[in-house]
């Protein structure tokens, strides 16, 4: 069969500051009608320029230089793309009419100020001589398909409206609009939690075969490839490194680096002494920064580094009326009890929105809880932080660090490195200019980092490298807690093992005790000894690691558990348990899991350390966790 | 929706009291008052001053009554249309404003069109075409047009109006038809001197526009929803009117607020070394010679526009951005 789209030899330069990037030399390969290819490689391998050539939306500073996109277009013509201008009548026919795409980022990729309607329907009164209603008729039968409840209010909701699951939707409705031979998904799912991910992944699966359309998919994910694919081709550095049907690679991938790519990809079914295999390994030395813990005894260490018992918040949305102020309560966080053991690696795991970064503010007292205590172990005391004054807080606070999620926005871009990472240390008042110098030197090379590299900013580093400067300032003060919020979420597979592995080492050869938090299972089995499933502002089943996994009690474990796409061709997703979003719905939990007004629901052990939310009476109660 | 323009509008009252406060106390706040200031006019002239009839005048205006009466007495005329009575042109304020506000209003008006019919197609095309030579040679433009203080730009063009053409151009219509009822001749007169206090005025408004329009564009050509737009196969020119010059368009209703009083008050100095029969030199004369009720008016009139500027900017705002009509009210 002859392929849909054929790409020979394209190259494609970039012109920076009076130099050329080759963004793309030389990259061939073919996309079959009706299949999937799949475009694996991290960023800055050329992925995403390679979509762009075909779109033909390059941005002004790149060109192609060479090769040829050849296109069998709908009249069985061979139109050569590369050879077309961006923005000819030609190849605006082909955008969106009959190559479409959809993007990563479903968040900013809709306009805030027109209707999902107008916006869906956009493309196909360019693209289709058809007339008004029947053309907003197909738009609404598109949004029926791509699973709008209500396609009719759908047509006048605006994207900020809509969940981020929501707007994919949205998206794909525009892309798939025109019915177009081809779709380019760039990164469809990687902004989304996993059992939306899922959801995406089974509409894309389920529209592919009713359109019989081409996709092709961008991922550095290669779960998702395993999942989609029919056909797999690797990138690296604008080359393409090996491709091949999916079988051939995932069983017997030749190329030492696709090799290292799943060595490097946290996975469910890996031992506890088992190490990830970065792709870009980095040497740092844990032991560069003399930690002088104060020893501890053995009756401080009996008792938990941390204690959460009973925490609640609810925020407030005010509709504001006549004379009157409804205030429409939000519970974000609800009777969340845990401990966190010395020495300790306690994850937290859970969809976006379901309380964690509320929960980790309450943590720093950063935010003040309604209800509930937060007891931290200091040298062997148990102090509640909510009764701390200002000056004992502030001393607290070096035992407290956090580590943020976007390594981008959390390092201020008009700091150097130096002063980012001694801000700690000044704002506490710890030491002189020397010892800050001394200091940074050696956090740098806890983390990897040349200390040369002091004197810059951090704009003139990458994400990986960002998020080591941001653990060096984390650890600045030589704290005992680290809240790690969601780390290694912004960063290619590729980094994040490196990062991952970095914050192991750095928890079990400092003794530090971590909460960390992460909507990724894989990652949390990971890094995590002790794992607390979050769901709704709830806690609802905290076990060990080992327990969680071999024995998932609680209905909507289950669910996440099941909608992790594996990088294995023999533990494919299944599509038929992926309920449309039910499982984190709590009253279609099954008994005696599900949460009704009436009845309380708290967590019970089930079996040794192993804690599940159920209805109170369903079981003989023993003791809250 | 109705709930909320209907409290805006009842807040616009006690908004408005306390401004009236203000302006009372601002016109009140040097010492002496008009009558004073004409006596001492008077007396610098070397005339003589009849203090009966200064005493007459003191009453007859109620100046004599203590502060709080008098400001109680203006508001209440205010209230019923009656803007007091303005010593230096001895006749009512509102008679004294009346001739000259169509004027105004005609210039200013002018003035908000020539600024957006320069500035957004020049803004539009500076931002698409950033860093080429068409953009930094209107980007040069504007910042001339932004520094160049509006009075001298109008003394150059005054200076070579007269040297090269030998006309002057100041004023707003030829002398036979001042104070003359409206013609087809006397509009043709105003609208051949119209051009040249609109250049003059708008110049730096349009300059600041223009950097506004394309700050502003730039930051939305950014935006992924752009190459969304893109991908749909939008042409480029329906593509950046639709989405992102919609989106730009926020920082132009806001702007609003400010426009409305400048209709009124804009450009005093200019209109001063232009000549020209606005409010704007009349506010100006008002306020140095003490004329407290026209005064008063004037700062009264341009805070309600103020007040109602906002408003409408506010309303325009939510009738235009979903993101504000439908998020409103949503608080943590």
């Amino acid at each position: 069969m002859d392929p849909l789209l054929a790409i020979d030899d394209l190259h494609v330069e970039f012109a920076i500051h009076n130099s050329k990037l080759q963004a793309l030399r030389g990259v061939s390969f073919d996309i079959p009608p009706g299949q999937t290819v799949a475009l694996v490689g991290e960023s800055g391998s050329g992925k995403s320029v390679t979509a762009q050539a075909i779109m033909g939306l390059l941005p002004d500073n790149a060109h192609i230089t060479g090769g040829q996109i050849q296109f069998a277009n709908n009249n069985q013509k061979i139109l050569d793309i590369a050879a077309l201008p961006q923005d000819s009548r030609a190849m605006q026919d082909i955008r969106g009419g009959q190559i479409s795409m959809i993007f990563q980022e479903p968040m900013v990729s809709l306009s805030p100020v027109h209707t999902i309607g107008d916006q869906v329907s956009e493309a196909l009164f360019l693209h289709r001589e058809i007339a008004h209603q029947q053309g907003l008729q197909l738009t609404r039968d598109m949004l029926d398909m791509v699973g709008f409840p209500d396609p009719d209010r759908a047509m006048k909701t605006y994207s900020f409206e809509l969940s981020g699951g929501m707007r994919q939707r949205a998206m794909l409705a525009m892309a798939l609009v025109c019915r177009p031979a081809l779709l380019i998904a760039d990164e469809p799912t990687t902004a989304l939690d996993v059992s939306i991910q899922a959801q995406i992944l089974m509409l894309l699966k389920k529209l592919q075969a009713e359109l019989n359309m081409a996709v092709l998919l961008i991922t550095h994910d290669l779960g998702v490839v395993a999942n989609l694919a029919d056909e797999v081709v690797v990138m690296y550095q604008g080359q393409i490194l090996e491709r091949g049907t999916l079988k051939a690679l995932f069983t017997t991938p030749s190329h030492p680096y696709l090799k290292a790519l799943f060595a490097a990809v946290p996975r469910l079914d890996i031992g506890p002494e088992q190490r990830l295999q970065s792709v870009h390994p980095i040497d740092y030395d844990i032991h560069a920064l003399k930690q002088d813990h104060d020893p501890r005894s053995e009756a401080q260490n009996s008792l938990p580094h941390l204690q959460v018992t009973g925490l609640y918040k609810t925020f407030y949305a005010h509709q504001q009326g006549w004379f009157r102020r409804a205030a429409k309560a939000n519970p974000a966080v609800i009777d969340v009890s845990f401990k966190i053991a010395r020495g300790e690696s306690f994850g937290l795991v859970g969809e976006s929105g379901c309380g964690k970064t509320t929960l980790s503010k309450m943590l720093m007292r950063a935010l003040k809880p309604d209800q509930g205590s937060v007891l931290y172990n200091d040298h062997g005391q148990q102090r509640d932080i909510y009764a701390l004054d200002n000056r004992e807080l502030l001393r607290l606070r070096r035992c407290m660090q956090l580590i943020f999620q976007d390594p981008f926005s959390s390092l201020n871009p008009r700091m150097t490195v130096f002063d980012l990472i001694r801000e700690p240390l000044v704002i506490h008042k710890i030491g002189d200019k020397a010892y800050h110098a001394e200091m940074a030197k050696s956090l740098m090379h806890m983390v990897g980092l040349d200390p040369r590299y002091l004197r810059r900013y951090p704009h003139s580093f990458s994400g990986g490298q960002r998020q080591r400067i941001g653990i060096a300032r984390a650890l600045a003060l030589k704290p005992e807690l680290i809240i790690c919020d969601e780390p290694v979420s912004a960063l290619d597979v590729s980094i994040q093992a490196q990062i991952l592995n970095l914050l192991k080492d750095l928890q079990q050869e400092l003794g530090l005790s971590y909460l960390f938090i992460s909507h990724n299972l894989a990652v949390i089995h990971y890094v995590a000894q002790r794992i607390a499933v979050m769901c709704q502002g709830q806690l609802v089943e905290i076990a060990s690691r080992e327990q969680l996994f071999a024995k998932p009690l609680h209905p909507y474990t289950q669910a996440l558990l099941s909608a992790v796409p594996i990088p294995d061709l023999t533990q494919p997703l299944d599509f038929h348990r992926i309920m449309d979003g039910r499982a984190s719905k709590p009253q279609s939990w099954p008994a005696p899991y599900t949460v009704n007004p009436g009845q309380k629901t708290m967590l019970q052990e089930v079996e040794p350390q192993h804690w599940v939310r159920q209805v109170s009476d369903s079981v003989p109660q023993r003791a809250q966790a | 929706m109705l709930h909320y323009i209907i409290k805006r509008v009842l807040l616009m009252i006690p908004t408005l009291l306390v401004i009236s406060m203000v302006t009372f106390a601002i016109i009140q706040a040097p010492p002496g008052d008009y009558l004073e200031s004409y006596i001492a006019e008077l007396e610098s002239q070397g005339e003589s001053v009849d203090k009966d009839k200064i005493a007459f005048l003191r009453q007859q205006y109620g100046l004599d009554k203590p502060l709080v009466q008098q400001y109680v007495h203006w508001l209440g005329g205010i209230l019923q249309g009656d803007f007091g009575y303005s010593f230096e042109f001895d006749m009512p304020v509102s008679k004294v404003v009346g001739n000259r506000m169509q004027l105004t209003v005609l210039v200013s008006v002018a003035t908000i069109f020539f600024t957006w019919l320069i500035a957004f197609p020049i803004g539009i095309y500076s931002a698409t075409h950033q860093y080429s030579w068409g953009d930094y040679g209107l980007t040069f433009l504007g910042f001339l047009g932004l520094a160049t203080p509006n009075f001298l730009l109008a003394l150059v063009m005054l200076y070579f109006a007269n040297v090269y053409f030998g006309t002057s151009i100041g004023g707003l219509m030829a002398e036979q038809y001042i104070g003359q009822p409206w013609s087809w001749d006397k509009l043709s007169s105003v609208l051949q001197h119209l051009w040249i206090p609109v250049v003059v005025i708008g110049t730096s408004g349009t300059a600041g526009m223009i950097r506004r329009l394309r700050a502003n564009l730039l930051d939305e050509l950014q935006k992924q929803y752009v190459i969304t737009a893109r991908a749909k196969g939008l042409p480029r020119a329906k593509l950046i009117l639709k989405y992102p010059l919609r989106l730009a368009l926020n920082f132009f209703i806001a702007d609003i607020g400010a426009v409305l009083p400048s209709i009124i008050s804009g450009a005093e100095i200019t209109a001063v070394v232009l000549s020209l029969p606005t409010t704007g030199p009349m506010m100006l004369n008002a306020l140095q010679s003490q004329d407290m009720y026209l005064a008063g008016s004037f700062l009264m009139f341009l805070s309600t526009l103020t007040v109602v500027g906002v408003l409408v900017s506010d309303l325009a705002l939510t009738l235009l951005d979903p993101r504000i009509r439908l998020q409103g009210g949503h608080q943590r």
